[in-house]
């Protein structure tokens, strides 16, 4: 058992690369049990890439990652499959399976990990569909869903195992401000009611400004401020005041490097 | 392509080395690839990844069953020609009653297999590369990766399987449908009874000749199910990178079929 003290999430000097170039500088993160956690960044700050690194999808070049306890960089496939069943993810687009209806999506994780008979499965999927208020909808596929609709069946099978963990994705994007204020609601209240870790990845303000217990700014893969909604407010980084502002950047242009960038591989 | 890359001889050199080493490197990740499958539906089981029975059966349904028309349909017709071609031909040395034998050798040892694994290849072929391309673009094999499903064992190994089984009954099926297409034109060019057609052929045939065709045709449903999985996983990006792998997988499927057979034949005439 994980005992209540234990962060959540415990990242440590996470050094990641896409090729030769380097997304994240040893970024050290950690969320708290029950804490809603955003990551904030414009694009390109390297936020997908963390989250990546979160879920276990991609292996770092350093550092460690831990999730409730255990480093996922060096438990065994046993142990990471075992570990799954505590996280739910919602990924951007919802990512949900398109081949079957929205039921059927649900309760693949059920029939996954554990030995539940069928009606209690469905039984399972309904009551999460019930709390993303889609009762009435499992037949659907997902094709036949609205972006709204959407997100929140991808939302009922992240939570359809009670995860401890649960990661969003760009929970606003493509949603317009009433579906998106009310997806914020939802995440609140399920927070609320089940007393799991969250992290949510965003660009929008607004959104995490909302739902966040702290936020983590990150931009061109270093963090650059960790702490609560006023903290980040109240900040006079200037790229953290650009970002609230939502001014563009204004980095230094260096003479050499700009010709230098025009006529490479010319010679 | 890089411009530069066919300026001078050296270059030439460098990108024939670098397609040897990218060809090199798919080869590898097919072959991994297929002893993966091959892992998870032996182990899978024990290893909390467990390959569905179901999920073998509907794709069974859909590469087989549903290919069934149209492998009719196209063995028919190559039975026919092969019977119009063989008719014509053996007609100069006035030996053309001997085009019977010719049938059904040519059809059980090369042209059911072949005709059968072209068109599942095209069939399925394409259809593996499109769904893998784009589950991989929606994210939905990340989905499967933090449910704890390995897309290998979801995806490519009941679809190796149910095309491993599927595909020698096509093939036993495209036997019949091919013979029966060469029969019917020699009852109508030659007069000849469908029973005297059926019995001179199964007095020809061995057992080798139909289980060589048998053999080729669980090799081909190996190169159908992998190259579809191995195209359909490298896709990067967007709609555009399904559709280029998806016509990849085809094209890639039909040759190495053409390829494998030419090596099988040689293999068992010997």
């Amino acid at each position: 058992m994980v005992l209540p003290e234990t962060p959540a999430i415990e990242i440590s000097k996470l050094v990641s690369h896409y090729g030769d170039r380097k997304i994240l500088h040893e970024i050290d993160m950690t969320v708290a049990q029950g804490e809603i956690m955003v990551i904030m960044g414009g694009s390109g700050s390297g936020k997908s890439t963390l989250l990546r690194h979160l879920l276990g999808l991609n292996r770092p070049t350093s550092g460690s990652v831990k999730l409730l306890g255990q480093d996922i960089t060096r438990i065994s496939a046993q142990e990471m499959f075992a570990l799954r069943r505590q996280m739910g993810v919602s990924f951007q687009g919802g990512a949900l399976f398109n081949s079957m209806s929205v039921a059927e999506n649900v309760a693949l994780p059920l029939r996954e990990h554990t030995e539940l008979d069928e009606n209690t499965i469905q039984i399972m999927a309904r009551m999460k569909l019930e709390v993303v208020n889609l009762n009435g909808f499992e037949d659907l596929m997902p094709g036949e869903l609205s972006g709204g609709m959407l997100k929140r069946a991808a939302l009922a099978r992240a939570i359809a195992l009670d995860p401890r963990l649960l990661f969003f994705d760009e929970p606003s994007a493509g949603l317009d401000p009433v579906a998106s204020v009310e997806l914020d609601e939802l995440i609140l209240n399920l927070q609320e009611a089940m007393g799991m870790s969250i992290v949510v990845v965003t660009h929008e303000l607004e959104s995490a400004f909302k739902i966040a217990d702290r936020i983590t700014v990150l931009d061109q893969g270093h963090i650059l401020l960790t702490g609560s909604v006023e903290e980040v407010r109240g900040s006079d980084h200037p790229r953290i005041v650009s970002l609230l502002q939502r001014q563009p950047r204004h980095d230094e242009v260096d003479g050499d490097a700009y010709l230098q960038r025009l006529t490479r591989e010319l010679a | 392509m890089q411009p530069s890359l066919v300026r001078t001889p050296l270059a030439a050199v460098e990108w024939v080395g670098r397609q040897t080493a990218k060809f090199g490197n798919e080869v590898g990740y097919a072959s991994a690839l297929l002893f993966e499958s091959l892992y998870w539906l032996l182990l899978g089981h024990w290893r909390n990844q467990p390959v569905r029975v179901s999920a073998i059966f509907t794709e069974a349904v859909e590469v087989g069953v549903r290919a069934i028309p149209i492998v009719c349909i196209a063995c028919f017709a190559t039975g026919t020609m092969l019977a119009m071609q063989g008719i014509h031909t053996l007609r100069q040395f006035g030996a053309d009653s001997q085009v019977v034998v010719g049938i059904a050798y040519s059809v059980s040892r090369e042209f059911a297999p072949l005709i059968t694994g072209i068109f599942v290849a095209g069939r399925s072929g394409s259809a593996v590369a499109a769904r893998i391309g784009t589950m991989t673009v929606s994210q939905e094999i990340d989905a499967l990766l933090v449910i704890g499903v390995n897309p290998v064992r979801y995806l490519v190994a009941p679809l190796l399987i149910a095309l491993m089984f599927t595909m020698p009954c096509l093939t036993v099926l495209a036997n019949l449908v091919a013979m029966l297409g060469g029969a019917l034109y020699c009852l109508a060019a030659l007069g000849m009874p469908l029973e005297v057609f059926f019995d001179r052929s199964f007095a020809a045939l061995t057992t080798g000749d139909v289980l060589g065709g048998i053999y080729k045709s669980i090799a081909f449903a190996m190169l159908i199910a992998i190259i579809g999985a191995v195209n359909g996983f490298q896709v990067k990006s967007g709609a555009e990178g399904v559709g280029r792998a998806t016509t990849r997988s085809v094209v890639l499927c039909i040759v190495s079929i053409i390829l494998a057979d030419m090596l099988f034949t040689g293999f068992l005439s010997r």
